[in-house]
């Protein structure tokens, strides 16, 4: 049927909403906000995609995922085919249909999006993307990949993040034994302890580690390697052939301004931490506690600023305030979360930082400092820099700071591996299929990166995984 | 994992246990700390020195009170049972070398870190001083370890029910005003304790360090929960301490800091005492 539409009629088809839970309500639950398409939907919006034979939304995905393939077999109603053909270069699709900054990847080169000048009304890869891997999974149709025959080899995957799953289960493929090593005592890394429930279910990236399980990988959690055991222990003495290194970017920035060791200031990965993996959300079952906010303001202006404004509401905060030094359009946040967390009531200021956190008579936050900017002359990079107008300075009334500007990555593992080459920003340097300094040992994802994106992560591994199944065929 | 293999009440509210953690013990330095949660869903992350550790046994000895709900449902478990989480060893281990003649000062529950920095410090081949406090005869712990690993013991209790009636400060300002003051002073304990052992030895100026107990998550540098204010710069107790160079602790600031939910956790001890 659909292979009859034309060009005109495909354009026609307006764009299909995402069904959502109400701002209102989702303001109280942890739930998910995005709903997810109906079949009907699906096919209608599969139907939007013209096929275009340079397939300009491929070059726009790190990964280069099929994308007029599988959407066309979502609009032939073969689901089965179109999950197949997603999976062939992507091994999160339900996490990566949900979390993806499409609008700056897939949809942004998008001809649909660019005849109807609106890069949000490009066809919604991401959406359909999600659909296939819920589909998927709601009917128990994961499976797990073949694992070949034992090749005697063994390999260790330091982390759990998005990285460090896909190289695993791209290494377990070939037969080689498979040790992941997780900090945490729950694995999934961002995944699990930063993006919140109601933007990123916990099921789903459950699913992802139960199929590592079901092909055979190991886990072992509450695992620091670096203190528990050392790199070069596991490959001198406990007998592993390589290494993945995929220890993620987690070591929160703060503003270094005067206020912010006060009591009711978190990092975002704090906050985050506390309700997401320690469930400090639920208060009635948790043994973490969480701050009672009443009055909350986030400095930063990307996805875990959003995380974190949207989870203080759900925390039951009155008033919640975004800080923002530039302008939102260029908040690197995805435009959906900038929108989800206007709907549900978020602040925003924009064009304002802060100069000082204020102190009550007990040490705990009592407001914010700020001072006002405007944007100032283009910088080489042609953008327009913010600058602060003297004099300008007001203060906001807040109990709780939520610092979210950004991450730099855990010196762990370089303090503990000497002979391991980091750049000055504390990454992993390694070569183009992702070996770094020292044999046998790879890295990729936030560590080689800084704080990037999943899919971003998950290519990469894919890359070093390649290498090392090739490096250790060759020695069988 | 991680099975309970000894266990023995120390006083009314301190426990020590000896857990199966052979990595853990294998690897683990004087000064360094463990993370454990005695259920991983919904529990809490609590830190807990590593007060000893048997690589043959393979496990780790902690010694630690009964202050909220952790350490009282971890209190209540059995040699036998298990708890489900154990990390480690996290931190920064101490600086141990033969400094000539060192003091130790330990009070309450501070004592169980103390030790095996004590013993090390003595094994190292220094003259070791130590001074242990605590609010009465019932409350003073591991006194027999801690006199094994010192040349000279002094006891404070604050009611004077054993050793000397005094505040640990009282002997330690008479150790620092000694013909040869002590290279090095090593005082853990509750944070006031620590401020006021670090302005006693201030004046002598005798180096001192202090452990600090900032509230964590992770452990290992992922949170900043645990950050305190040192010589003016932010550090992070899990990784870059959790000793640091007294003379500088912004110890307001720490004190302030562990206070952050005290109105919550009181919850807790409520509910837990109804459950009694
Ligand atoms: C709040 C938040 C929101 C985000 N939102 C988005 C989004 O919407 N879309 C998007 O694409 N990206 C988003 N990102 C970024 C994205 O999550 C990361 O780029 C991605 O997770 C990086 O993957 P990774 O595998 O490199 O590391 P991580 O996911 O960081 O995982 C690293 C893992 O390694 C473990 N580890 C660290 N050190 C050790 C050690 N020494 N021993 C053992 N284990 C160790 C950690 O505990 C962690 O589990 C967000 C990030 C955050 C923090
Ligand atoms: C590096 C380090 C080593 C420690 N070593 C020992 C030890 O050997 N023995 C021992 O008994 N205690 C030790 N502590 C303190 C111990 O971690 C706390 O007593 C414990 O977390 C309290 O947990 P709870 O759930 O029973 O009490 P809660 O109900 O959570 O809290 C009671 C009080 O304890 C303090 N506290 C709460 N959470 C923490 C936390 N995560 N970290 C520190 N303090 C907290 C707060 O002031 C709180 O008001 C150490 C702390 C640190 C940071
Ligand atoms: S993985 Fe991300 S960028 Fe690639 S097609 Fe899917 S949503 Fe788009
Ligand atoms: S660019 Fe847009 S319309 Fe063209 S194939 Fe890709 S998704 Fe379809
Ligand atoms: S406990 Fe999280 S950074 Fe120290």
């Amino acid at each position: 049927m659909s292979d009859v539409l034309s060009v005109k009629e495909r354009m026609a088809i307006p764009p299909q909403p995402m069904p959502e839970q109400d701002p209102a309500i989702r303001r109280t639950n942890m739930e998910e906000v995005s709903l997810g398409y109906s079949a009907e939907q699906a096919k209608r919006e599969a139907d939007r995609c013209l096929q275009c034979k340079t397939a300009p939304c491929v070059s726009g995905c790190p990964v280069g995922i099929d994308i007029p393939g599988f959407i066309q077999a979502i609009a032939d109603g073969d689901n089965a085919k179109a999950i197949a053909t997603i999976k062939y270069s992507s091994l999160l699709p339900a996490v990566c249909g949900r979390v993806c900054p499409q609008e700056a990847q897939c949809q942004a080169p998008c001809t649909v999006g660019k005849a109807l000048k609106d890069v949000d009304k490009a066809v919604a890869i991401g959406r359909l993307e999600r659909y296939v891997a819920d589909w998927e999974r709601e009917n128990g149709l994961i499976e797990a990949p073949e694992v070949k025959p034992a090749t005697g080899k063994k390999v260790g995957i330091i982390g759990t993040g998005p990285a460090g799953l896909t190289v695993a289960a791209d290494i377990r493929r070939e037969g080689h034994e498979v040790v992941l090593f997780e900090a945490f005592h729950k694995p999934g890394g961002v995944m699990i302890y930063g993006i919140p429930e109601f933007r990123l279910p916990k099921k789903i990236v459950q699913q992802e580690i139960d199929t590592l399980l079901a092909m055979g990988c190991k886990l072992e959690t509450n695992f620091v390697i670096g203190r528990t055991r050392k790199i070069v222990d596991l490959l001198e003495k406990d007998g592993f052939d390589a290494l993945f290194v995929g220890t993620g970017a987690g070591l929160p920035r703060f503003m270094n301004i005067e206020g912010e060791n006060l009591v009711g200031v978190y990092s975002a990965n704090e906050y985050l931490t506390r309700s997401n993996l320690m469930r400090a959300y639920d208060k009635d079952r948790a043994y973490t506690p969480i701050f009672d906010s009443k009055k909350v303001a986030v400095l930063g202006g990307g996805n875990v600023a959003m995380d974190a404004a949207r989870t203080a509401v759900r925390l039951g905060a009155e008033e919640v305030r975004l800080v923002y030094r530039r302008t939102e359009a260029e908040m690197p946040a995805r435009s959906e979360e900038v929108h989800h967390a206007k709907e549900e009531g978020v602040l925003f200021h924009m064009l304002e930082n802060p100069k000082r956190i204020l102190a009550d008579e007990r040490g705990w936050v009592r407001g914010l400092e700020c001072l006002k900017y405007e944007l100032g002359e283009a910088d080489d990079s042609g953008r327009r820099s913010p600058v602060p107008i003297a004099g300008s300075e007001f203060e906001i009334e807040v109990d709780t700071v939520i610092v979210a500007i950004g991450n730099d990555s855990n010196p762990l593992i370089r303090q503990t591996t000497p002979g391991l080459e980091t750049n000055k920003w504390g990454n992993i340097v390694v070569d183009e299929v992702g070996k770094s300094s020292m044999d046998r040992i790879y890295a990729g994802g936030d560590i080689v990166l800084g704080a990037a994106t999943v899919i971003l992560a998950m290519g990469e591994g894919r890359k070093a995984a390649k290498a090392i199944n090739e490096m250790l065929a060759q020695e069988v | 994992m991680n099975k309970i293999l000894y266990k023995e009440q120390l006083s009314e509210t301190v426990y020590l246990m000896r857990i199966e953690a052979p990595l853990i013990a294998q690897e683990r330095l004087p000064g360094q700390f463990i993370i454990l949660q005695v259920y991983a869903d919904y529990g809490e992350r609590i830190p807990l020195t590593i007060a000893d550790a048997d690589p043959d046994e393979g496990s780790v000895t902690i010694v630690f009170q009964v202050v909220g709900k952790t350490t009282q449902l971890l209190c209540m478990l059995n040699v036998g049972q298990s708890v489900e989480a154990l990390v480690g060893p996290l931190g920064a281990p101490t600086h141990i070398e033969n400094f000539g003649s060192v003091v130790c000062v330990g009070g309450g529950i501070g004592i169980a870190p103390l030790h095996p920095i004590a013993k090390a410090l003595k094994a190292a081949g220094n003259h070791v001083t130590t001074i242990v406090g605590a609010r009465s005869k019932e409350l003073l712990i591991m006194e027999k370890q801690m006199a094994a690993c010192s040349d000279e013991l002094i006891i404070c209790t604050d009611d004077g029910s054993y050793g000397r009636k005094e505040l640990v400060t009282q002997p330690l300002e008479e150790v620092c005003k000694r013909e040869t003051p002590p290279d090095l002073a090593v005082c853990i304990g509750p944070p006031v304790m620590m401020k006021f052992c670090c302005a006693t030895t201030k004046p002598y100026a005798v180096p001192t360090v202090v452990s600090l107990n900032a509230i964590m998550i992770d452990g290992t540098g992922m949170c900043g929960g645990c950050r305190v204010t040192v010589g003016g710069e932010t550090k992070f107790v899990c990784v870059d301490g959790p000793e640091f160079d007294g003379h500088k602790v912004d110890f307001e600031n720490l004190i302030n800091r562990l206070s952050a939910y005290k109105e919550q956790e009181a919850n807790h001890i409520c509910n837990l005492d109804a459950l009694r």
